[in-house]
């Protein structure tokens, strides 16, 4: 039976299934027990599985990690949660020089299924050091996966296939997706850390997002649909290992393609994703592929600046327009989303 | 107590040899693997692998050769290694720098400093979480106490109640500096002592000795439930990386070295055996590890290196 859910309590029931499940599953990391719970995504864990499953930490990202690692060689599946993603960097050294080598430096003797969470803010002033996604820094070392869900039954189904994994994966959350409502079935199990989504079949355009991004792209693949223009949107959930095929395929049926990254664009994800395109669809493609993601400059705190700062439905809009020739869409009437009415901070 | 000894003795005299032939072979470039000699701290792997259970786990630094050797016992898979070979226990793919033996209960070490301290309050975690009754030390230099992941993990072990032994080998030297510049305390024993932790000191080069305090330190995070510290001093013999004396580089005093070598663990522990031993006996242990070594060289050195295409393998499991 499929049932409406949040993003937020996916995460929630995969953890509290899988937990269940296999006694070596724990979760832990800074204000996991606390009473706000990690935006509720750790709700009731600590009641249900105790505190020795489910705990807050010291202030210690870096120790922490490592601390991951020493209990997934041991046996366990450590999943270690931060509130953003701008603290994991604390803990870099242990994921990219120890967590990301060891089963290749054991010779492959030793696993680590760990996972690591973690989550993207944006909005009411988060500025700087509260928004970065870094997706692409972690996908960059050989030996950890990446993945970013974007609806509740990616989220459920990949967070589970992450704890069940025997390799350590980053599991990246946008904050805003936490109230995000989307169909999941009530048995809904693993869902593949391997390949992209079609999100919205289309003819004319393949937009590609990651994260957040989907949530603009489908809005804007919306509105253009009373345009005449049939978008398809491709999500593609996994940043490593990155499933080239689903975007390729998408392109070579359209002919052009918008890639969306919930990021910064220099040296970013969007790049590889150009790359491949370019690489398997030189001779389909009729336009150049566009790249849109954050302004090249630290993210600001107030408004103003911050809608600046983030792309969004209107920038996938003109991008398809651009490509396809089209005269820009009178916008006014239109409606787009506004955190005010989820996401009223202060975190 | 002449068993004990004898035990001792034959781990010591191992990893001096091991190492020994490391220095004597190095420079035919058939090891192309950075070295980090244990030469002069063999009293303290010894004592404190020697007191742990054949299951109880260790964790190490770049400078592991002797663990690997007090906690395994084999050299085949540890000289294939250093020559890169297939028959290596990594392929080939760790080196010097990153010997592993989890059948013998090593389970990480590591190049970076300090790092594999927090994976210890991990591994102890998951033992107690499964009550196996496994215990876990973790070695690193007096350096790794000037890194915070050290500060965090102690920390974090004593509030988390976790069975770990944290066992400080301090040379007093990180590299070429020596403690006097970096250490903006008095005494390190002092300072963990604050914590909810236990202490032990000691600058013996007799690993009976060690080996009898890392049982007092055992059986202290046993009763407590708290992990333990032991700050070991030792002399390193050999500069930080390579095979060498470095006494002529004018950082460090020979004279102080001497000091050290008058009561070198290897030599010490084998005058302590004539007292339970004839010197044949001794002799005769010693001619069987020599030979082994020598076995296990010639052995790396005929292997094959692993074919181009293990590269890909074990990236992810």
């Amino acid at each position: 039976m499929t049932r409406m859910i949040t993003y937020r309590d996916a995460i929630q029931e995969a953890t509290a299934e899988e937990m269940r499940r296999d006694s070596g599953v724990f979760t832990y990391g800074i204000d996991v027990a606390d009473h706000k719970r990690i935006f509720n995504s750790s709700k009731g864990l600590v009641e249900e599985f105790g505190p020795d499953r489910c705990f807050s930490t010291p202030l210690a990202e870096d120790a922490m990690t490592g601390f991951g690692l020493g209990a997934a060689i041991n046996g366990m599946r450590p999943i270690h949660v931060h509130m953003r993603v701008d603290f994991l960097l604390l803990g870099m050294n242990q994921l990219v020089n120890m967590i990301a080598t060891h089963h290749y430096g054991s010779g492959g003797t030793m696993k680590v299924p760990m996972v690591i969470r973690a989550i993207i803010g944006r909005g009411w002033g988060q500025s700087y050091q509260h928004s970065k996604a870094l997706h692409s820094w972690f996908a960059h070392v050989p030996g950890l996966k990446v993945v970013m869900p974007s609806t509740p039954r990616d989220a459920k189904g990949m967070l589970i296939a992450a704890i069940r994994d025997d390799n350590p994966v980053v599991f990246i959350e946008h904050r805003w997706l936490y109230d995000a409502v989307g169909e999941v079935p009530e048995d809904c199990t693993s869902i593949s850390l391997e390949g992209a989504r079609v999100l919205r079949p289309g003819k004319d355009i393949t937009v590609v997002g990651t994260s957040w991004m989907n949530v603009e792209a489908i809005r804007a693949a919306q509105i253009l649909e009373k345009h005449g223009v049939d978008v398809e949107v491709v999500d593609v959930r996994s940043i490593a290992p990155f499933d080239s095929k689903t975007i390729i395929d998408s392109v070579k049926k359209t002919g052009h393609c918008v890639v969306a990254d919930n990021d910064w664009v220099h040296c970013g994800f969007s790049a590889e994703v150009a790359a491949a395109v370019y690489e398997a669809c030189y001779k389909q493609l009729k336009s150049p592929v566009a790249r849109i993601g954050y302004a090249p400059v630290p993210c600001p705190c107030t408004r103003p600046l911050e809608d600046e700062f983030y792309p969004n439905a209107i920038d996938i809009i003109r991008s398809v327009e651009s490509k396809l020739g089209l005269k820009p869409i009178d916008l006014s009437g239109e409606d787009f989303y506004s955190y005010e009415n989820k996401f009223k901070g202060p975190f | 107590m002449k068993d004990l000894n004898i035990e001792l003795y034959r781990k010591l005299y191992l990893i001096r040899k091991a190492e020994d032939a490391v220095r004597r072979d190095y420079f035919s470039d058939k090891m192309k693997t950075p070295m980090h000699m244990s030469t002069g701290g063999e009293a303290i792997c010894v004592g404190v692998c020697h007191a742990l259970a054949n299951t109880d786990q260790v964790m190490g630094t770049y400078r592991s050769h002797g663990i690997y050797l007090a906690k395994s016992g084999e050299t085949d898979q540890f000289f294939a290694e250093m020559y890169g070979k297939a028959t290596g226990m990594a392929k080939g793919k760790a080196g010097s720098m990153h010997l592993t033996s989890p059948k013998s209960g090593l389970i990480c070490t590591s190049a970076i400093v300090g790092t594999t301290i927090p994976v210890a309050a991990g591994a102890a975690y998951a033992n107690k979480m499964q009550k196996n009754g496994k215990m876990v030390a973790v070695f690193f230099g007096d350096g790794a106490i000037d890194e915070g992941v050290f500060w965090e993990t102690l920390n974090s072990a004593c509030v988390m109640k976790l069975p770990v032994l944290f066992v400080c080998e301090d040379n007093d030297i990180a590299v070429h500096i020596p403690g006097k510049d970096r250490h903006g305390y008095r005494s390190i024993s002092e300072v963990v002592e604050r914590f909810d932790c236990t202490v032990f000191t000691s600058d013996s080069t007799d690993a009976e000795v060690i080996h009898k305090l890392t049982q007092d330190a055992l059986k202290t995070i046993r009763d407590s439930g708290r992990p333990a510290f032991m700050h070991l001093k030792y002399f390193r013999y050999l500069e930080h990386v390579g095979v060498n004396e470095d006494f002529n580089q004018g950082y460090r005093d020979r004279i102080e070295y001497e000091k050290w070598r008058a009561k070198d663990p290897v030599d010490l522990q084998r005058a302590k055996l004539l007292r339970w031993c004839k010197e044949d006996e001794i002799r005769a242990i010693e001619t069987e590890i020599e030979s082994r070594i020598e076995q296990s060289i010639k052995k790396a050195d005929a292997a094959p290196f692993s074919a181009p295409n293990e590269l890909y393998e074990d990236v992810l499991a």
